[in-house]
């Protein structure tokens, strides 16, 4: 492997790495009460399975 | 306004458009493309692409998703009308339907094979001791290459078996809904392919040197083939187009799945921050998983020739190879085809969605009839492929012309959507509205301007290296013309229905109050 792949190899995978740490860490560590507490159950029944056709 | 679905929680449709996007591209195209195009250099075109044509029209895809299924709709043909304003444009969502369900077709029996190669490892079928031949033949056995209807034949007709049982299984979870069914499958699935993944990455980067009597075929120079940039490649088209290709194509984008998955939002949930998220999630597959496993471990087994194959040469030809030579490889092998299986059902499973939520909101059908009536469609279609399986021929046209060239035309027509028919300043409203991050104004820009053209640069020259050869193939092979009939015969039969939706949508007045935007209050109904 020649300098220039290592650094090829690091560069991208560092880049995507970086890209979704950030976007877990933000994602995961936002409060969860404006989806999950305030507007509903987590489960939504549609009901449209009850009068099949 | 009747109640609708909507996603559980934040993660799980970040999980489900990120479980979409994974499949055989991120683990088997990626590195062969990477591989064949100039190695570490292909990422310099590759991110461009990334940051000019596939997140931005991904939030494009969220955005104008989000802000339709909070005015009443969810399939295409709806939210192309509302973004336009007017029920004509609903035939322009006509080629969103189309191509998930064609591509399911095929892509449920590359599911399939999956399964199949997963099984064949756990009875050990697929091992040396038991002389399974030329693992080249065995594929193309498998898979029914030899001739038409080579799949009906009694030795391989366990693998009908197989299919049904997929099929049973997608619309399973189809027919338990949004919240109970895709994203409960996605926020288990997703964790589980992440780690069989991380498993077998761990056993290709602990081989070493697997076979002594050959010390250059090591690890450091498996990764090397992979990964040592021949930069001069990025002064030919083809590389940029390759590059340009794989983004889109593995990003999800222009298939009229995440459109459908973001109209399932509610008003104030995140589109910006989930959006680079499940972007970023299927890069995470694709570079730090993809690129790191299926290229450095053929290299290490069967030398320079093997990283020259294709999509399925490396994954159901090549890796066998490895696995047969690898030790603990029977394992490791079932874990392998396991996870490529999982990548493919929280695909295929996308692609069931956008018709069904277009049955039920155009044509009023309860979940049974429409799931009832996609699965008889869908089963048609997949017989088609089953059965001319000869060179596989069917796939390979149905693939090409829905797969490529249509996945193309339906990303110009959204990029026109946002860019020039929902406008920029619009577009920016809706996308910061809930957002946790703040995008820069200059990817409005981009997706007015750069993508449109990019992607038109991108198709053309596509045509240019790629067309000539189907178009030659219509006139002289029957399978290859009667893919393209079957294709518009649906084509046909999808337009009919959403000219049928559209005249029930008028009637009941649904666009009454979205084509009068100004005094809509958006209900809020979740």
């Amino acid at each position: 492997m020649e300098p220039a792949g290592w650094a090829m190899m690091i560069v991208s995978i560092g880049t995507v790495l970086c890209m979704v740490t950030f976007c877990l860490i933000k994602v995961l560590t936002l409060p969860a009460v404006e989806m999950e507490e305030i507007k509903g159950p987590l489960e939504i029944d549609t009901q449209d399975t009850v009068d099949a056709d | 306004m009747h109640k609708t679905e909507n996603w559980g929680t934040r993660i799980g449709v970040i999980l489900a458009v990120a479980g979409s996007a994974v499949g055989l591209g991120n683990f088997l195209r990626f590195p062969g493309q990477v591989a064949q195009n100039g190695g570490g250099a292909f990422m310099i075109p590759y991110f461009v692409a990334l940051l000019l044509l596939g997140i931005p029209l991904c939030w494009a895809e969220w955005t104008m998703g989000r802000y339709a299924g909070t005015r009443g709709f969810h399939s295409a043909p709806g939210i192309f009308s509302v973004i336009c304003k007017t029920n004509k444009a609903r035939y322009l969502g006509t080629i969103a339907l189309l191509m998930p369900l064609v591509i399911y077709m095929y892509y449920v029996v590359i599911e399939a094979w999956c399964l199949g190669y997963a099984i064949c490892y756990l009875d050990g079928s697929l091992m040396p001791e038991n002389n399974p031949g030329s693992y080249e033949d065995f594929f193309a056995h498998f898979t029914g290459q030899g001739s038409d209807g080579a799949l009906l034949e009694p030795d391989t007709r366990w693998f009908l078996g197989l299919l049904l049982l997929i099929f049973g299984m997608n619309f399973v979870f189809i027919y338990r809904g949004v919240t109970k069914g895709i994203e409960s499958f996605c926020r288990i699935a997703m964790p589980i392919m992440a780690v069989l993944a991380v498993l077998v990455l761990i056993r290709v980067m602990t081989l070493g040197t697997p076979d002594p009597t050959k010390p250059d075929q090591n690890l450091i120079n498996g990764l090397g083939a992979m990964w040592n940039p021949d930069f001069a490649v990025l002064l030919t088209p083809k590389t940029w187009l390759a590059a340009s290709s794989q983004v889109f194509f593995s990003l999800s984008v222009g298939f009229g799945i995440i459109i459908n998955y973001a109209s399932y939002l509610r008003r104030k949930d995140d589109v910006a921050l989930s959006g680079l998220t499940a972007s970023s999630m299927n890069e995470f597959f694709e570079v730090c998983l993809g690129g790191l496993i299926t290229i450095p471990a053929a290299f290490m087994f069967l030398g320079a020739s093997a990283t020259e194959q294709g999509t399925f040469g490396l994954g159901f030809v090549a890796m066998p190879s490895v696995f047969a030579m690898m030790p603990m490889g029977q394992l490791f092998g079932f874990l392998w085809f396991f996870m490529l299986f999982i990548a493919a059902i929280t695909s295929s499973l996308s692609m069931l969605q956008p018709v069904i939520a277009f049955f039920e909101e155009g044509l009023g059908m309860k979940r049974h009839a429409s799931a009832t009536i996609l699965g008889m469609i869908s089963m048609m279609g997949a017989g088609f492929v089953i059965y001319f399986s000869k060179e596989m021929k069917a796939l390979d046209t149905m693939d090409f012309w829905v797969g490529t060239v249509a996945i193309f035309i339906l990303a110009m027509v959204q990029a026109i959507l946002y860019g020039w028919v929902l406008g920029i300043e619009k577009g920016e409203r809706e996308l910061h509205e809930g957002a946790h991050i703040r995008i820069p104004f200059a990817v409005q820009l981009v997706l007015k301007f750069v993508t449109p053209l990019f992607l038109m640069g991108v198709f053309i020259m596509f045509c240019v290296y790629n067309a000539s050869d189907y178009i030659a193939s219509l006139q002289e092979n029957p399978v290859a013309k009667m893919s393209v009939m079957l294709i518009l015969m649906l084509f046909g039969f999808l337009l009919l229905l959403v000219h049928i939706a559209g005249i029930r949508w008028e009637k009941e007045g649904r666009f009454d109050q979205v084509f009068s935007e100004e005094e809509i209050s958006v209900q809020d109904n979740r």
